[in-house]
């Protein structure tokens, strides 16, 4: 019996890490939403690692929280390890991050969104949209439900047609045992969108108490915290460290003699596996020269026992994975409390998408994480927060948000995907970004909370906060170019930091960019006259030292800049592009680039396609002009 | 709205009298004014007017050239841009050192086209001559791909390639340093980038060196003379060679089964293919004649195909004449000294007349004719393939150096302990103008590498 459930906004379908983003990004900027979940208690479920950050993944974690987002404020809220990674390299590649403790981290995010005011949620399993018109307007739920939405938002992970895989046994599963989405795929394939299969796997868990610690490195946390958010001053956060130990050769050896069993080698998998998260027996097999590989041991909480085996990646069948377990220094006696799986799902081919994350056959349909074919929580957090944007713009009648790839990990991200399309589960990397030297963990407030402040996700106060920390780093640096130094003032400093005298006078500011000096020092010779935070100070130092990289970067994305503002029109037909290549021809049709700078990152695209594009999107000005 | 400034040669290479170079962009006359030693500076110069003076080299003061430079600001140009025309003396020696000079400022050479296209897109052509401007577009970047190919299945990728690995593994190791701080993976230190770095710089220094000295990165029109035995095509070469200044024998580095000859015609630069085969395997060429013919054939902008007069036409020629009824070749019906045996009506349905050129090659008669057979083809712009090598020479060269000073930013930030991670801007760009030669350095090259260098995971 079906009845109707309500109307709102924006529906949201899905509650991990890119569904909890995209309701409260949708709510909070105004529209009455809807979140539709599998299991309420599953709200942002870590269902494999137990850390959220790192180099990119953290970047992003930073840019969301920059644009208005939840997944910093909720990390630092229930962190139980912070580091600071890359600190012996550049600013740009500092990345924070953080053990969570999983559960703490579920809870607090269902707390936040249970007390938005905008946003309702429910359990319950989608099986198929409303469509109408050729626009999608609602979802239909098992039980019959219709809700109807002007915006909706498609999340499901790796629950869409699910398979978790563990030696000869395979059965219908969402992660972690949960239930699986069986009906929407098919539903998605009968509305004509092109799915693809795709892998991941998750390691065995096992119980500290049988770990034997000493056999293992410490890896604590840092003394001085630092946090994701820009909103966080301080924490009391008790921080646990994990452990390292390494396979042995035992280990390899086992795996070896058993790779029959292996899924992985036996035909059972079908779906495409990632290459930078390979299983064990992966890495064994394609790695032999290598003797022996990391093994990080992580608490999942405080209150809990079980411990992540970080680099176990398996899908071996049961038995073998505990004689695995065993063969590796400190858990001689280890017991298993969870075995690790391989997880098959549907996923879209994401050049079905616009920038936007709209999908291009269904107005009104948003995609967004797992679904679009990446990996990782970060990842799916990053679009979710745009899929959520975009459709409460959508649904309020307003242009789409796109970051560009000089704006942030997330523009890059997102560009890759609907530009270029994946092969296997997508990984952030910073080699992704062409401009890494802007994209830093510092900045990420100086690139988006402007933009997160007009769309109505950054408070006025936190913004008036940042107008002040913009204007006194702009200030600090303007007082010392005109701060004039002489030799004989700075000698003693620049000899006792091992730094060659001064020839001449000159500038702070060009003394602030010696390798050898910091802000500090700086400091000590002619004091601020207003009072700077240690986050304005790092300011003011970046900004200085590395000047002559970042203007070089720059002026790349100036002419980046130009190339993203010549449009193509939407109803561009290449076919009748005359000299295109018939290969430009194909893919510009399916992938129908926004701008000239999307379509020459279209691989078979090549220059001569985009000047005749160029010179075409001429003719097409000149004559819709003279048309009036 | 278009920002750079581009140059190109406007004339065929090798012409002559004189040779013109067309620049255009906003920065177009202060660029050469840096560059130009006049009477006045450029900038101060009226639109439209002609200026005497020399291009001079800016690192060592020398004049490079004698000019005469045209003045058009926009916008009353051919592209409504800011144009210079630098006109001097005809001959590729004195083209390339002007362009070397101008790439040298914030000049860049133009892509197929691109001068007609900013014609089009600032306005100056109409409408119903877009479809013109694509065409040329397309059938200029075709022949300039089809150059690229052979490139890339040629002597200067095989010695780009190894470069180019080398970049791409460091590169690799840096960026698995980076993304993946905690794995087990040596750090790349400052003294393994100024390592590498030099490496690299040194085989590109020898590159630029031999380039330099003209031994590797010659242009000319790929000429091949191809004939059975005893037709007389050593003797042809020796004549052509002796007669005309050769310009380089015996390249280093190249394979031996291949060996290319430099001569200059009227100016015109010839690189006369395939001459070692022809030279020394006059005994076994029964064995592998037909088959080098063939590939010479291919590769070839002009053919000079000699025949004996004195004998008839045989199975082997008559394939060949078949096989190169469409290209620009010249016949050479050589021994014409003694009583002719050839069918010259068989010969007709293949050839047209003008293109056949008797000769005696041993006696030294009508070596002029065939000097001015080759002249007219090229003049009469049915020959243009050398340009476009020439021009995607100048640009190696040009690449090479922008690679070379890359790679020299990343030595030196290393050498003041700069972190890896900017110093890697510098070695991709390196690792990118190098791959820019051989038209391989897609992004995602970088990415398979990491991963099948080094074994990551979680």
């Amino acid at each position: 019996m079906s009845y109707m459930g309500g109307e709102y906004d924006v529906i949201v379908i899905g509650a991990g890490h890119a569904g909890s983003e995209a309701a409260l990004a949708a709510a909070r900027m105004g529209c009455s939403t809807l979140m539709v979940t599998i299991n309420l208690d599953m709200i942002a479920f870590m269902p494999c690692n137990p850390s959220i950050g790192g180099p990119a993944k953290g970047h992003v974690v930073r840019e969301i929280d920059a644009l208005g987002g939840e997944m910093g404020r909720n990390i630092d809220k229930t962190f139980i390890q912070m580091r600071m990674l890359n600190t012996g390299k550049g600013p740009a590649v500092h990345a924070l991050r953080a053990q969570a403790d999983k559960f703490l981290y579920q809870h607090s995010m269902k707390e936040t969104m249970e007390n938005e005011p905008n946003l309702t949620l429910r359990q319950g399993m989608v099986d198929r949209l409303i469509i109408e018109d050729g626009v999608c307007t609602g979802v239909i739920t098992q039980t019959g439900t219709t809700y109807k939405g002007k915006s909706i938002v498609l999340t499901t992970g790796t629950y869409l047609r699910g398979k978790v895989i563990m030696g000869e046994l395979a059965y219908e599963s969402g992660p972690n045992n949960q239930q699986p989405s069986l009906k929407l795929s098919d539903h998605l394939r009968e509305l004509g969108f092109e799915l693809v299969r795709f892998k991941t796997g998750t390691p065995p868990r096992v119980h500290r108490d049988t770990i034997d610690f000493s056999k293992t490195e410490i890896q604590p946390g840092d003394d001085k915290p630092k946090f994701f958010s820009y909103e966080t001053e301080s924490s009391t956060n008790e921080q646990l460290p994990c452990w390292l130990t390494y396979t042995s050769g035992e280990t390899h050896q086992i795996i070896s003699d058993n790779l029959h069993r292996a899924p992985m080698f036996s035909g059972i998998i079908e779906g495409t596996g990632p290459r930078y998260c390979p299983s064990i027996e992966d890495k064994v097999v394609r790695f032999n020269d290598k003797p022996k590989h990391q093994i990080f041991l992580e608490p999942e909480g405080k209150n809990t026992s079980e411990y992540y085996v970080q680099g176990l990646s398996t899908s071996l069948p049961e038995d073998v994975q505990l004689r695995v377990l065993r063969s590796i220094p400190g858990m001689e006696n280890v017991k298993m409390m969870r075995n690790g799986y391989a997880i098959e799902y549907d996923a879209m081919v994401p050049t079905q998408l616009w920038p936007t994350l709209e999908t291009k056959r269904l107005p009104g349909l948003f995609t967004a994480g797992q679904i679009n074919g990446t990996s990782g929580y970060e990842e799916a957090a990053g679009q979710g927060i745009m899929a959520g944007i975009n459709a409460a713009r959508k649904a309020q009648g307003k242009e789409g948000l796109v970051l560009d790839r000089s704006q942030g990990y997330i523009g890059v991200l997102i560009d890759d995907l609907v530009t270029k399309g994946t092969n296997e589960p997508y990984r952030l990397l910073t080699s992704r970004a062409e401009y890494r030297l802007l994209l830093r963990h510092d900045n990420a407030d100086l690139r988006l909370t402007e933009i997160g402040h007009e769309i109505g996700l950054v408070t006025e106060e936190r913004y008036q906060k940042f107008l002040d920390k913009k204007s006194k780093v702009e200030r600090e640096i303007e007082r010392l170019r005109k701060v004039k130094v002489k030799p004989v003032e700075v000698d003693e400093l620049l000899a006792s930091l091992e730094s060659a005298p001064l020839q001449n006078g000159t500038d702070l500011l060009t003394v602030l960019r010696r390798t050898e000096v910091g802000y500090t020092h700086i400091e000590s010779i002619s004091p601020s006259p207003e009072e700077l935070t240690e986050e304005m100070k790092e300011q003011v130092e970046i900004q200085t030292k590395y000047a002559g990289y970042i203007e070089k970067q720059q002026a790349h994305v100036e002419r980046l800049k130009k190339m993203e503002k010549k449009k193509l029109p939407e109803d561009i037909v290449y076919e009748d592009v005359k000299g295109l290549a018939i290969e430009a021809q194909q893919k510009l049709a399916k992938i129908r680039p926004l701008s000239i700078g999307q379509a020459s990152r279209i691989s078979g695209v090549t220059p001569a396609d985009i000047s005749i594009l160029l010179v075409y999107l001429e003719h097409y000005n000149r004559v819709t002009a003279a048309r009036g | 709205m278009i920002s750079d400034t581009i140059a190109a040669i406007a004339t065929a290479v090798g012409e002559a009298s004189i040779s013109v170079i067309r620049v255009s962009g906003p920065e177009a006359v202060q660029e050469v004014d840096a560059i130009f030693k006049g009477r006045i500076p450029l900038q101060q110069a009226d639109s439209h007017t002609v200026h005497y003076g020399f291009i001079t080299d800016l690192a060592t003061g020398e004049k490079v050239e004698e000019v005469l430079v045209t003045i058009m600001r926009a916008p009353r140009s051919f592209t409504m841009e800011d144009v210079v025309e630098i006109s001097s003396h005809g001959g590729v020696v004195a083209v390339r050192r002007v362009m070397d000079m101008l790439l040298q400022q914030k000049i860049r050479i133009a892509e197929p086209g691109e001068f007609t296209k900013r014609a089009f897109l600032n306005g100056r052509i109409d409408l119903s001559q877009a479809e013109g401007v694509i065409d040329l577009i397309r059938s200029k970047s075709d022949r300039a791909f089809t150059v690229a190919l052979k490139q890339v299945e040629g002597k200067l990728s095989r010695q780009i390639k190894p470069l180019q690995q080398t970049l791409i593994e460091t590169l690799a190791h840096i960026e698995v340093n980076i993304d993946y701080p905690e794995h087990d993976v040596e750090s790349f230190t400052s003294e393994l980038i100024k390592e590498k770095s030099a490496e690299v710089m040194k085989a590109i220094d020898e590159l630029l060196r031999t380039a330099n000295e003209g031994k590797i990165l010659r242009e000319g029109i790929t000429t091949a003379i191809v004939g059975r035995p005893n037709a007389g095509k050593s003797s042809l070469l020796n004549a052509l060679a002796q007669d005309n200044r050769a310009i380089v024998t015996d390249i280093p580095g190249t394979t031996r089964d291949v060996i290319e000859e430099f001569v200059s015609i009227n100016n015109i630069p010839l690189k006369l293919l395939d001459t070692a085969g022809i030279r020394e395997t006059m005994d076994i060429v029964e064995k592998i004649g037909v088959e080098r013919s063939r590939s010479a054939v291919n590769e070839a902008d002009l053919l000079l195909l000699v025949l004996n007069s004195s004998e008839p036409l045989n199975a082997d020629e008559l394939e060949l004449l078949e096989q190169i009824r469409d290209r620009q070749v010249i016949v050479i019906m050589n021994k014409i000294d003694l009583p002719r045996q050839l069918d010259m009506d068989q010969l007709l349905q293949y050839v047209q007349e003008e293109s056949i050129v008797p000769m005696s090659i041993v006696n030294e008669e009508g070596i002029d004719r065939l000097e001015q057979a080759i002249s007219s083809l090229f003049f009469g712009g049915k020959l243009e393939a050398a340009d476009m090598t020439y021009v995607s020479n100048v640009r190696h060269i040009g690449l090479l150096k922008q690679a070379r000073q890359s790679l020299v930013d990343a030595y030196e930030a290393a050498d003041q302990l700069i972190p890896i991670d900017m110093i890697q801007i510098d070695v991709r760009l390196a690792w990118e103008q190098l791959g820019e030669i051989i038209g391989d350095s897609a992004p995602d090259s970088l990415i398979d590498q990491i991963f099948s260098q080094f074994c990551l995971g979680k």
